[in-house]
């Protein structure tokens, strides 16, 4: 009998320790796999050519990321200008003015907002943001604009990352040791000075790492943009042109890829890219949040 | 200048209060504008029927199909990622030591993987599947989808079994119980958690098309095998809604409801779950 459950307790920890280093492997696999799939292209071509050429023509064999890198960077950044002032205002409210049936009342917003599939978010853009873009916003400063736009992809994804950086940000701002804000409110500050001087340069790092985390979210968006953005591989020069991020066209290409090898290598190598940014993004902000984290709980 | 002060605090109250009232109502805009164009288009018919002939030029059926394959494509891959995730979890938390260095790399792995989009998850499981030579299947569509969740359950459940108090586990310890028998106590007492970890994670699974999109495919039958092609809700959505027929976009609006309804439901009984675990807490 001892020795059954002493087993029993030696066998579960190996597998454990066995899932453990599996998941461990995981993040490496992911990379490998696709760097090996995206090998053949950067055999044919160098990385700098494929990063800086303009020129998309699957079928003559030229594959230029660079309409596909400017537009995701474009909506993103969009996107990021849009959602910033507007978490940080709310973050703040939350953390310093707000009564706590405000914050019951806000939190679930929050975790629905957060909950609504990416396809959800493209159907009402389409519905709304584009007919918005072209009937109204457009024509007063362009002569003609379908709506499918980089504004639309922007104002789309800034929505779909309010909920990870006001969540990123409310954790922020509460991991302030209160006796910092404390200290500048009993020296006769303000709230909002304490906000001002206190507050936000304290937490600076902290929305910084918030801040790459939302970009790097925006970046990996497909669907949602895929449906707004119009999917039309030139280098867009307003915002009222139409772009075509890198993740919509792994999406909308993986049908046909098949018949061309150097194709599908191609789509993979924007799938690599995407997944390198992302994750040395994430670990920055990470690494960050974590010291953060550590450096107040102490 | 105390006037200046005062003036600039209530500047910034109100942009405050602007941007929280924009927020919600932005959801309310969402959820409204889903349900004022879906809800006519909505009958027992989508719902009940698979796609019929000429379906998609506007001809009678539903997306039973659709709903069908998200169900079963979401339990394959919760089964999946949860026989790894629990016991992670536990291991993390109750086998290594306190301050285990190991530990930590692990959860910032699941940190990062937890930032890496869907589509990437959609283009790994298609080499996968080729290297495997599997074609569009409901098995491959569960394991990117398992790969998808499982981050999301590791953190959340992880979370979780990090606030629980301490004494419990060295209770169980000193009363001669080894760590397997005690994991298997502690994981009663961790269930509203877990079950809070495994709704987030059906919420974000079923509403994914980015991951479903190579790996599943698609089809107007009900999959009967795990190698068939499976139809999701997400991409029924997206391909009815890329249709010219009108009365084919306003199937994909109804769809749309429905998906809503079921990510409402699910991020409802969520809150309720881990508030029921918040007032249980030691």
């Amino acid at each position: 009998m001892k020795y059954i459950r002493a087993f029993k307790d030696k066998s579960a920890r190996q597998i454990m320790l066995g899932i453990a280093f599996f998941s461990l492997l995981l993040l490496l696999v992911i990379g490998v796999s696709l760097l090996l799939k995206a090998l053949p292209i950067m055999k044919e071509k160098s990385l700098w050519a494929l990063l800086s050429s303009g020129n998309w023509k699957p079928f003559k064999g030229e594959f230029g990321f660079l309409p596909y890198i400017i537009s995701t960077l474009y909506v993103s950044l969009i996107a990021i200008i849009i959602a910033l002032p507007l978490s940080l205002l709310s973050g703040i409210y939350l953390c310093t003015y707000a009564s706590k049936t405000i914050s019951r009342i806000f939190e679930p917003v929050i975790d629905l907002l957060s909950g609504i599939p990416p396809v959800i978010y493209g159907v009402w853009g389409t519905l709304t943001i584009v007919p918005l873009i072209a009937n109204k916003i457009a024509p007063r400063y362009v002569e003609f604009s379908s709506g499918f736009s980089v504004l639309a992809g922007g104002l789309v994804l800034a929505i779909m990352i309010l909920p990870l950086l006001i969540s990123i940000l409310l954790e922020v701002f509460r991991s302030l040791p209160k006796e910092i804000t404390d200290a500048s409110l009993s020296l006769g500050a303000t709230k909002w000075q304490t906000v001002k001087k206190v507050m936000l340069r304290k937490s600076f790092p902290g929305i910084i790492a918030a801040t790459v985390l939302s970009v790097s979210r925006a970046f990996g968006e497909t669907i949602a943009v895929l449906m707004v953005c119009g999917n039309i591989p030139i280098i867009p020069h307003s915002l009222f042109d139409a772009c075509y991020p890198l993740p919509a066209l792994i999406a909308n290409n993986y049908g046909e890829m098949l018949s061309m090898p150097n194709y599908e290598s191609a789509l993979m190598f924007g799938a690599f890219l995407l997944f390198i940014i992302i994750v040395i993004f994430n670990a920055i902000s990470r690494l960050t949040l974590n010291q953060i984290e550590k450096r107040f709980s102490l | 200048m105390i006037n200046t002060k005062r003036q600039e605090e209530i500047f910034f109250k109100i942009l405050m209060i602007i941007s929280i009232c924009v927020i919600m109502s932005i959801l309310l805009f969402i959820i409204g504008t889903v349900l004022y164009k879906g809800l006519p288009a909505l009958d027992w018919d989508m719902v009940s029927k698979l796609p019929g002939g000429g379906f998609y030029l506007g001809k009678e059926g539903g997306v039973l199909n659709a709903i069908i394959g998200s169900l079963y494509l979401i339990s394959g891959s919760v089964v999946i990622s949860l026989t790894l995730s629990v016991p992670l979890v536990l291991f993390i938390n109750f086998y290594l030591p306190k301050k285990s260095v190991f530990a930590s790399i692990i959860r910032f792995s699941f940190d990062i993987l937890f930032g890496v989009p869907s589509i990437v998850y959609g283009a790994f499981g298609f080499a996968l599947m080729i290297f495997l030579g599997m074609r569009a299947s409901l098995l491959g569509g569960i394991i990117a989808v398992a790969l998808l969740i499982m981050p999301i359950m590791v953190r959340s459940f992880d979370e979780v079994t990090r606030l629980l108090p301490r004494d419990l586990p060295d209770a169980l310890l000193s009363l001669g119980a080894t760590k397997y028998e005690m994991s298997k106590v502690i994981l009663r007492q961790l269930m509203p958690g877990l079950v809070t970890a495994i709704l987030l994670a059906v919420g974000r699974g079923i509403g994914d098309a980015a991951t479903v999109l190579f790996t599943a495919g698609y089809t107007d039958n009900l999959p009967n095998a795990l190698n068939h092609p499976a139809a999701t809700l997400p991409l029924s959505i997206f391909f009815q809604l890329g249709s010219p027929v009108e009365e084919v976009q306003n199937r994909a609006y109804a769809s749309a409801v429905i998906l809503t309804v079921i990510i409402l439901i699910l991020s409802f009984s969520a809150r309720y779950f881990s508030s029921k675990y918040s007032k249980n807490k030691i």
